[in-house]
């Protein structure tokens, strides 16, 4: 059926949309439209435009060309107000709420409502209703900070709901959520749909487009590549070349190495987190030269802690020795001289320092040592050539090396990790979520980093929710569950039912 | 009502051109004096009379300039210190006590004395130097180590621990130290006199009645090395890491809480080393109110040179010349009022940097 000449069959209509940030094309005479009551997914590399073109729909950005049309209407937004007055909300991928407040409060902060007593009866009644009616179950009147992050999630779409939008840009919504939320997410948005939403639903990950969505535009550099074309019937390969550019192979190969000698040995190992509860209970694993030791487990079961304590960022009980010397409850530093180098889960706020340059970011863990440093002094034109040397070699796109950290797109800012963590040569590696939010195509590369390190004789401590991951890259993996390892298998004989079961604790296997 | 037109704050998303900042403080220092004018006008007063007996007040002759450079002095040293502290988002503002703890120190090679008063002057006074360096940086390792071992916030501890210091400067100057129950100690040998233009009057006449003295070399030497360490040093490296992301700065190996320690203590010890020059080069004695809140200015000093060392420099020298005119002028709140508009609207020209602003016509919206 063809829709020529229905115009308000579009809720949104985006035309030749133009934006230039220094040194890049954002958005490059960009079109883009959304049916009323379809799921439409944008794909597209890190730094291909997706955000950009949503704030641009959200009121953050004004276009330097182009027009905006909801409801067939062209409409100029001064900031994200007016575009919620147009009926569109945006889910960003930080959520932006404030911990120590309930729920409703949350969502009624920023509102001209209440006017003056705070009935928190009376709105809590009316925000159940709003729950009732879309299925987004959450207790209204819990505390922001005691709430998983799916749970957080919804209470931002609830925000938006609550303001009476009906297009909803969803920004990555799944990158943060465990495998059982993203299932619930994914029900949450039929259900709007049902009723009559609109959904914009930015992914990376191919299978969920497929599960989820009605039509899909893909941006590359900044320019459309695929606009609006329906989901059905196109196979992932075809999804990946379309995004990427070139066919993306999804098997990785792993050649058969045979491990060498003990590098990281951990014995008896626990730990608590922030809160003073026990987060690591007795964890014991060893790993060998040119091996990978996946660990699996659902978020939040002791991961953080394990890799803080191993780093050497947190305090713990029992041994870590790596090649034979202890490092358990002593600076970073020590590990760091032991040769481990460290993917941090937390990219911006533990990774990198954002306001300072992409040389001063490169550096950090060589900034001691000849010849970035001659005696007290840090010879800056050695580290500039260090740190174009990395960005060259990874392929980090930025415009010099002298560009703020926090001007990188996620999977640029992950390359510039690697390579700072790869180039100090190490012996023992420890990633967490290292490919968690990229694309295809930075996932790949990263993915073949690692296993190039593996080749070199490295040990690998892989952390991952991505099940998939786990199995392709790891020789052997291991299950936490509520901070202990509940078991350990060789990857070529795991399956992903017995390791699923583990994760959930409904088994576990003492060898 | 609404207006034909409204204006439009854009977040800037292009890298800022390098001569915009200097342009907008340098802007806002000009609508300060136009805002300070208006307000003159409105009481009365003439304004371009009045800036024009300010500026000669201040700059008209070499004897006034000299006098804003020593009142710049202990300002840029203070100043520097602050902008250390202030790079790794340690907010100290505690200089007003480590400024009176150098003093004291250094007031007690010649109290006490730590060394017979007929050795020769560089002895005295290097003595005197560094016994004010120490001073400033003992009293500055106190909030450095509560933070780093306790978290207690510097902010809290710097600002009370400059009570203490008053209080502790008086003990000793109304008691064992007092010139005959006045609240002051007995004026210093000459040895512990930093040199003054004055001093070479005999040779040179025109430098007669120059009070210009020796501290503001410490100064301008202490601005070349604070930057030196900023831009080159691995310790300076250390100091912008922490205070842009202390956590990564934490998983790149760095001690945190050492280098909060050690750049409290420099920075009370620029503050000491302001203390030692200030009764050394200027009121010759330990006495009551040695400073006119230079502890204070100098945290202003260092957020209005946005914790550049030279531009430090520069701020300080201004706010001399307010001081220096300011007391030649009735009403004497005057160059209160210039320096808090200066200081209002240097702060808020930072929107400039980070936002773009235009007027958008509101016919153009309706569209």
């Amino acid at each position: 059926m063809s829709s020529i000449g229905q115009e308000n069959n579009f809720s949104v209509e985006m035309e030749d949309i133009v934006l230039r940030f220094p040194g890049v094309l954002a958005n490059d005479h960009v079109n883009f439209t959304l049916k009323r009551g379809e799921i439409h997914a944008l794909l597209g590399e890190n730094g291909a435009g997706k955000s950009t073109l949503m704030n641009v729909l959200s009121g953050l950005y004004r276009p330097e060309s182009g027009t905006i049309k909801i409801n067939g209407k062209t409409i100029i937004f001064n900031s994200p107000k007016d575009a919620i007055a147009s009926g569109i909300g945006m889910v960003h991928q930080h959520f932006m709420l404030v911990p120590t407040l309930t729920v409703t409060e949350n969502i009624l902060l920023g509102l001209d409502e209440p006017k003056f007593i705070m009935n928190l009866p009376k709105y809590n009644s009316k925000i159940g209703e709003l729950q009732e009616k879309y299925g987004l179950k959450v207790d209204p009147t819990a505390k922001i900070w005691q709430l998983s992050v799916g749970e957080q999630q919804r209470v931002e779409i609830l925000k938006m709901l609550y303001r009476g939008v009906d297009i909803l840009i969803l920004d990555e919504p799944t990158a943060v959520l465990a495998p059982q939320e993203i299932e619930d997410l994914m029900e949450t948005m039929s259900a709007l749909v049902a009723q009559g939403k609109s959904i914009i639903f930015i992914s990376h990950k191919l299978n969920e487009v497929q599960q989820v969505a009605d039509r899909l535009t893909v941006l590359r550099k900044g320019k459309v590549t695929a606009e609006g074309i329906p989901v059905e019937g196109l196979t992932r390969t075809q999804l990946a070349e379309l995004m990427v550019g070139r066919e993306v192979i999804f098997r990785i190969e792993k050649h058969h190495k045979e491990p060498g000698e003990v590098v990281l040995k951990v014995s008896n190992l626990s730990a608590e987190n922030s809160r003073g509860l026990p987060a690591v209970k007795d964890v014991s694993f060893t790993i060998r030269e040119g091996e990978i030791l996946g660990i699996a487990g659902v978020a939040g079961n002791g991961q953080s802690e394990l890799v803080e304590a191993i780093t050497g960022l947190r305090p713990c009980t029992g041994s870590i020795c790596i090649n034979g010397q202890e490092v358990a409850n002593q600076s970073p530093r020590a590990g760091m001289k032991c040769g481990m180098a460290h993917i941090p889960e937390d990219r911006t706020g533990v990774g990198t320092a954002p306001n300072i340059s992409i040389t001063g970011n490169a550096i950090m863990k060589n900034y001691r040592q000849e010849p970035i440093s001659n005696g007290w002094r840090i010879n800056y034109p050695a580290a500039d050539e260090h740190a174009s040397g990395l960005k060259d070699l990874y392929d980090i796109q930025a415009p010099s090396v002298n560009t703020q950290a926090r001007k990188l797109s996620g999977g640029n800012l992950q390359k510039l990790i690697l390579a700072r963590e790869i180039s100090c040569d190490p012996k023992l590696i420890v990633a967490m979520q290292p490919t968690r939010g990229l694309d295809v195509g930075a996932i790949e590369s990263i993915q073949n980093l690692l296993l190039e390190q593996r080749s070199n004789g490295a040990a690998i401590l892989l952390l991952s929710e991505e099940l998939e991951e786990l199995f392709e890259l790891s020789d052997r993996i291991a299950v936490i569950y509520e901070g202990e390892l509940v078991g350990q298998l060789d990857a070529d004989q795991a399956d992903l039912n017995t390791v699923g079961m583990m994760m959930t604790g409904s088994l576990r296997s003492d060898e | 009502m609404k207006l034909p037109f409204r204006v439009q704050l854009t977040r800037r998303t292009e890298e800022i051109p390098k001569w915009l900042p200097l342009a907008t403080s340098v802007g806002a220092v000009v609508a300060a004096f136009i805002i300070s004018g208006i307000v003159l006008l409105s009481i009365g007063g003439d304004p371009l009379r009045v800036f024009g007996f300010f500026f000669r007040a201040s700059f008209g002759s070499w004897g006034a300039f000299s006098d804003i450079i020593v009142k710049a002095t202990p300002l840029i040293l203070i100043g520097l210190g602050c902008s250390l502290a202030f790079r790794m988002n340690m907010i100290n503002i505690g200089a007003e006590g480590q400024f009176y703890m150098g003093a004291f120190f250094a007031s007690l090679v010649v109290l006490v004395p730590l060394v017979p008063m007929d050795s020769p002057r560089v002895l005295v006074l290097s003595l005197m130097g560094v016994m004010g360096i120490l001073g400033g940086a003992v009293y500055g390792f106190i909030p450095g180590f509560l933070k780093a071992k306790f978290n207690v916030n510097e902010v809290i501890t710097t600002l009370m621990l400059n009570y203490v210091a008053v209080f502790w400067n008086n003990y000793w100057i109304f008691g064992k130290y007092s010139d005959a129950g006045f609240q002051m100690t007995p004026t210093f040998e000459k040895v512990a006199w930093l040199p003054r233009l004055a001093d070479l009057a005999k040779q040179y006449p025109v430098f007669s009645g120059i009070t210009l003295h020796l501290g503001v070399v410490f100064g301008l030497v202490a601005a070349v090395i604070i930057w030196l360490i900023l831009k080159y040093s691995r310790w300076g490296y250390e100091i912008n890491l922490i205070g842009d992301n202390p956590k990564a700065a934490e998983y790149a190996g760095i001690n945190i809480a050492r280098n909060m320690i050690l750049v409290m203590m420099v920075s009370g010890a620029l503050a000491g080393l302001a203390g030692m020059s200030e009764i050394t080069g200027v009121v010759h004695r330990l006495q009551e109110r040695i400073s006119t809140n230079y502890g204070f200015s100098g945290v202003i000093v260092a957020w209005l040179a946005k914790l550049n060392p030279f531009v430090v420099i520069l701020v300080s020298i201004l706010f001399g010349a307010l001081i220096v005119a300011g007391r030649e002028i009735q009403p004497s709140g005057l160059s209160f009022m210039i320096q808090g508009t200066i200081l209002f609207l240097v702060i808020s020209s930072d929107v400039l940097l980070r936002y773009r602003i235009s007027i958008v016509k509101r016919q153009e919206e309706i569209a």
